[in-house]
C-alpha cells in the first residue's frame, strides 16, 4: 500500500519539479544564464494568482492565468533589468560575466522576495484547487486536483518538446545553444532568441509557480529553496540538458518522497542533496550532460 | 612589499585605526554593538575575496566555514568549559579541517560546479544540525556558558584588533608573489599552470587561509553573541550578505569588501525603521552597484593599475 502510496504521490510532486526545472535549463542551454532569481518568478506567480483568486471576482482560473502573466512579466524584468544589461556591458570582463549574472540575479531574487513579502506578508499560502474531488488512483486516493497537475505539466513539457524540435523557431533556439557565433554568422538575430527563450521561460515558471500554490502551497521564505532545488534538479541531469532535467527531476522526487514517507519528513531534502554532492564530484556533467 | 602599502594607504589605515580606537570613548554600547558586529563581518568579506577575487572561486558557502568554527567552538565549550581561546583555537581548527575536506575534491570542479558544491555544503551543514538538535539546540540555536567579556567596549576592541590584524595579514598576502600566483590562476589556469605554478595547490592554500579566518571570526562571533543560531550564522542569506558585501566593497582589492561588509552591517542597522523594506532597499543598492559600477565602491581607488 506505502509503495502505491510513493508512487503515486512522487509522481506528481516529481512532475511539478520537472516543469519548474525545464525553463531554467534551457535558459542555460540557449543563453548561458544561471537565473538565480528563478524561484522568486514563481514566488511571484504564486502569490499574484493566490491573491487575484481569492480577492478579485476573476476566481480560480482567472487567477492562474493573471499568476501566469505575472510570472512572465517578472522574467521580462529579469532579463531586461538584469540579465541584458551585465551582459551587454563593457565594464565587466568576458570572463566574469558568469559570476557577475549569478550575484545580479541573486541580488534580484532577493528583493523580489521581501518585496513581495512587504506587499502579502511571509505567511505561505496555497490557492484553491482548480478542480475538486478525490479519485482512485491504483486505489490510492488521490485528490483530483494532484492528477490534473500531473497531466498539465507532461502536456506542457510535450509541447516545450513539439516547438524545439519541430518548429523553426525552436529550432534557431537549438541552434543558439550549439553554436551562438555560427547562428548569427547565417543572419539570425541572437537577442531576439534570446528574447523568445526568456518568454518561454516565462510561461513555465509561472505556471510552475501557480500550480505549486495550488499543490503544496508557497510562502515568500520558500524562494530561496525553489530555486536551490531547480538549481540542484538541473546540475544533476547536466546543464543545458532538457531530458537530464526531466529524468532528474524525478529522481528527485521520488528520493524525498521516500524519504519522507520511510524515514522521516523533517529529513525528507538530505538524500537528494547527497547524491547531488556524489553526482558533481563522480560526474561533473551530471546524468546526460555534455562537456 | 615595500610596494605592497604604498604610502597614502598606509596613512588612510592608521587614521582609521586611530579614530575606531578611540570611538569608544563617545559611542553608546548600541552602536559599539553593532559595530563590533560589523567588524567581524569585514573579517568574512576579506577571506571570502581571498578566494574569489584572487583564486577566482566563487564560494557560495561561506558560512559552512564560519558554522564550522562557530559551532565547533560552542560545542566544545558546552561539554567541557576550556579556556574560550582554546575554545576559539579549535573551531578555528575545525573551519581549516572542513574547509580542506571540501576543497580538495571541490577544487577539481570548475565554475558554478564549485559553486554549487561549497552551496550544497552549507545546506547539509544546517540540516545536520537541525537533525542533532539534542546537542546543537536545531533551529532555536545554542548558548555558550562563557563569553569573552561582559563590557562592550573591550568586546569592540577585541572585534577591532582581530579585523585590523586580519585585514594587514590578508591584504599583505593579497600583495605577496603568492597572490599574483592566485591571480593569475583565477584569471587563466593554463597558463598560470604552464609557466610552472601548482594552481591547485595555491588555491587549496587560499581556501585554507579563508577558512581559518572565518574559523576564527565565526567563533569569536559567538563568544561575543553568547549565542549560535543557524539563523544567525549558517543561513544562506548571511553568506549572500557577505558575499554582496564583497562585490559592493570592490573584488581583488580585500580592503573593499571590509568597508563593504560593514557598510552593508551598518546600513542594515539605520534602515531597520522601514522594517522589511530595508533588505530590498540594500540589495537594490547593491545591485544597482554592480551594474553601474562593476568594480565596486573602492575598485578605483584600491586598484589603480589594473585597467591601465
Amino acid at each position: 500500500m506505502t509503495t502505491l502510496q510513493i508512487l503515486v504521490d512522487g509522481f506528481a510532486i516529481s512532475s511539478l519539479y520537472a516543469l519548474a526545472a525545464v525553463g531554467f535549463t534551457l535558459i542555460f542551454g540557449v543563453s548561458g544564464v544561471l537565473n538565480l532569481a528563478h524561484g522568486g518568478i514563481m514566488l511571484v506567480a504564486a502569490l499574484v494568482g493566490w491573491w487575484v483568486a481569492g480577492s478579485t471576482p476573476l476566481g480560480t482560473y482567472g487567477g492562474t492565468l493573471v499568476g501566469i502573466l505575472a510570472g512572465l512579466l517578472t522574467a521580462y524584468l529579469t532579463y531586461f533589468l538584469v540579465v541584458r544589461p551585465i551582459q551587454r556591458s563593457t565594464a565587466i570582463a568576458q570572463e566574469e560575466k558568469e559570476i557577475f549574472v549569478l550575484t545580479g540575479t541573486l541580488l534580484w531574487g532577493i528583493m523580489i522576495q521581501t518585496g513581495m513579502a512587504f506587499v502579502f506578508s511571509d505567511n505561505p499560502v496555497t490557492m484553491r484547487p482548480l478542480i475538486r474531488g478525490v479519485v482512485d488512483v491504483f486505489g490510492v486516493r488521490t485528490p483530483r486536483n494532484e492528477v490534473m497537475i500531473a497531466v498539465l505539466c507532461w502536456v506542457v513539457i510535450g509541447l516545450l518538446w513539439l516547438l524545439i524540435n519541430r518548429t523553426r523557431a525552436g529550432k534557431q533556439m537549438l541552434a543558439a545553444s550549439i553554436n551562438p557565433r555560427g547562428l548569427t554568422l547565417l543572419g539570425f538575430d541572437l537577442s531576439q532568441i534570446y528574447f523568445r527563450v526568456w518568454t518561454i521561460y516565462g510561461v513555465l515558471a509561472g505556471l510552475a509557480g501557480v500550480l505549486l500554490a495550488s499543490f503544496l502551497g508557497v510562502g515568500t521564505a520558500n524562494a530561496g529553496q525553489l530555486t536551490a532545488s531547480a538549481f540542484s534538479i538541473v546540475v544533476l541531469g547536466g546543464l543545458g540538458s532538457v531530458s537530464g532535467s526531466l529524468i532528474a527531476a524525478y529522481v528527485v522526487g521520488y528520493l524525498e518522497t521516500i524519504t519522507a514517507y520511510l524515514i522521516a519528513p523533517t529529513l525528507r531534502p538530505i538524500p537528494a542533496l547527497i547524491l547531488l554532492v556524489l553526482v558533481v564530484y563522480l560526474r561533473p556533467q551530471g546524468l546526460l550532460g555534455r562537456r | 612589499m615595500t610596494r605592497a602599502f604604498n604610502r597614502r594607504l598606509l596613512i588612510a589605515g592608521a587614521i582609521f585605526v586611530l579614530v575606531a580606537t578611540v570611538l569608544p570613548l563617545w559611542l553608546s554600547a548600541y552602536v559599539l554593538g553593532v559595530l563590533t558586529t560589523a567588524y567581524y563581518f569585514g573579517v568574512f568579506s576579506m577571506s571570502w575575496d581571498l578566494l574569489f577575487g584572487f583564486a577566482g572561486e566563487v564560494n557560495f558557502g561561506p558560512t559552512f566555514l564560519i558554522g564550522l568554527g562557530a559551532y565547533t567552538a560552542a560545542l566544545l565549550d558546552n561539554a567541557y568549559h576550556p579556556p574560550v581561546v582554546v575554545c576559539i583555537a579549535v573551531g578555528a581548527l575545525a573551519a581549516l579541517v572542513g574547509g580542506v575536506l571540501l576543497a580538495l575534491p571541490a577544487l577539481r570542479l570548475r565554475g558554478p560546479y564549485f559553486g554549487l558544491v561549497t552551496l550544497v555544503a552549507v545546506l547539509l551543514l544546517q540540516n545536520a544540525i537541525v537533525i542533532f538538535a539534542r546537542f546543537t539546540g536545531g533551529e532555536i540555536g545554542m548558548t555558550v556558558p562563557d563569553v569573552m567579556t561582559i563590557d562592550p567596549k573591550l568586546n569592540y576592541w577585541y572585534a577591532l584588533a582581530f579585523f585590523v590584524v586580519s585585514a594587514i595579514l590578508l591584504y599583505g598576502l593579497s600583495r605577496s608573489a603568492v597572490g599574483l600566483i592566485l591571480q593569475a590562476s583565477g584569471q587563466d589556469a593554463v597558463e598560470a599552470q604552464a609557466l610552472g605554478f601548482n594552481v591547485t595547490k595555491h588555491k587549496l592554500a587560499a581556501f585554507s587561509v579563508s577558512a581559518l579566518f572565518s574559523g576564527v571570526a565565526g567563533a569569536m562571533l559567538v563568544f561575543y553573541m553568547g549565542a549560535a543560531s543557524v539563523g544567525t550564522i549558517i543561513d544562506i542569506g548571511i553568506g549572500v550578505q557577505i558575499i554582496i558585501g564583497a562585490v559592493l566593497g570592490g573584488r581583488r582589492t580585500i580592503l573593499g569588501p571590509a568597508v563593504g561588509a560593514i557598510f552593508l552591517v551598518v546600513a542594515a542597522e539605520v534602515l531597520r525603521p522601514l522594517g522589511q523594506l530595508n533588505t530590498f532597499i540594500v540589495a537594490g543598492v547593491a545591485l544597482a552597484v554592480i551594474l553601474f559600477f562593476p568594480d565596486g565602491l573602492l575598485g578605483h581607488v584600491l586598484r589603480p593599475r589594473e585597467n591601465a
